[in-house]
């Protein structure tokens, strides 16, 4: 199914969010995510079920002022 | 000084981006003596994992870190990058930025208290990036708020106290909140200043960061912040409009015709 990820489009097989970022390379890197604009907090993403569609923003730390 | 009750020594308060080089933001760290820094949260997409060395970096400090939500224009925007934050990084505090205006980076302030209410609601301690507006900081302070962080000048700009009026109203207004002078510094003497009028604090990046040599820049800015404190506790004289002269005149020798 189609999602997309950081604004890029991805084709993923249908799963929970948690099993969706390992799919894609996330596995163990510290990231916080939100799905259609809303946090989804670490222990909550292998309850998530990603869905057709969806918006999943991953982020990290970055330099900030 | 002490921020939602912690107690730190260093009263500089550095940011983390725009400098040449991950190890000149080490060094810069370290010569600045601050304990606490500025970070943020981006996107990270795919394999180069940037955001993953950088943590380390910031971690190998032993520093505190002030995650920030730059660049969100809308309340729901910077809640939810509050929230990311706090489990990123495992702390309460937030630099709160809503930005309103792109041309100078003017905080939205009806945005602004509006966040910083919900945060504090939901348990963050919030620095919000602020104008010197006194009735927005007091909206602030009822919003929950125990630090405040008035900017100097537009973010970057390096034109430092642009309302010095304000900035001393503030300080007056609020004698038991610690008062942050946040943005627009280009110099050590603009840092200087701000401590003099009472300021507790005072939080840096692109003064140091875009500076010649950032590393010798954060030291400066560290020694004008200590002088200044220094300055305002040492009460200084209030200035006049005449000269008075500072040699005693008696006693002087008679020795004109």
């Amino acid at each position: 199914m189609r999602i997309y990820v950081n604004g890029d489009q991805r084709e993923v097989e249908p799963g929970t969010l948690a099993v969706t970022l390992d799919a894609l390379g996330y596995g163990g890197r510290k990231i916080a995510t939100a799905v259609n604009g809303r946090f989804v907090a670490a222990t909550a993403r292998s309850a998530m079920p990603v869905n057709e569609g969806d918006k999943i923003e991953v982020v990290a730390p970055m330099q900030g002022g | 000084m002490a921020f939602y009750g912690v107690d730190l020594k260093s009263r500089l308060l550095l940011g983390t981006a725009r400098y040449p080089s991950p190890k000149i933001l080490a060094d810069a760290i370290q010569s600045s003596g601050a304990e606490v820094v500025t970070v943020s949260l981006r996107r990270e997409s795919g394999p180069e994992r940037s955001g993953q060395s950088f943590w380390a970096l910031v971690r190998s400090m032993g520093v505190r870190v002030l995650p920030n939500t730059a660049g969100c224009h809308s309340v729901k925007e910077a809640v939810t990058t509050a929230h990311m934050a706090r489990e990123l990084f495992d702390t309460p505090w937030i630099k709160l930025e809503v930005i309103r205006d792109d041309d100078t980076l003017q905080p939205d302030v009806f945005g602004l208290v509006e966040a910083a209410r919900i945060l504090t609601e939901e348990g963050f301690e919030v620095f919000p990036y602020t104008t010197e507006d006194l009735s927005v900081a007091d909206r602030l302070v009822e919003a929950g708020s125990r630090v405040l962080m008035p900017w100097g000048a537009p973010i970057g700009s390096a034109r430092g106290l642009n309302n010095v009026y304000g900035l001393k109203a503030l300080r007056a207004h609020f004698p038991d909140i610690p008062l942050v002078v946040d943005a627009g510094l280009g110099v050590p003497s603009h840092a200087a200043a701000a401590m003099e009028l009472g300021y507790d604090a005072v939080l840096l990046n692109t003064a140091v960061a875009e500076a010649g040599d950032p590393v010798a820049m954060a030291k400066a800015f560290a020694l004008a912040i200590e002088a200044g404190h220094m300055a305002f506790k040492a009460q200084p004289m209030e200035p006049r409009d005449m000269a008075v002269p500072s040699t005693p005149t008696i006693g002087r020798a008679a020795l004109g015709d």
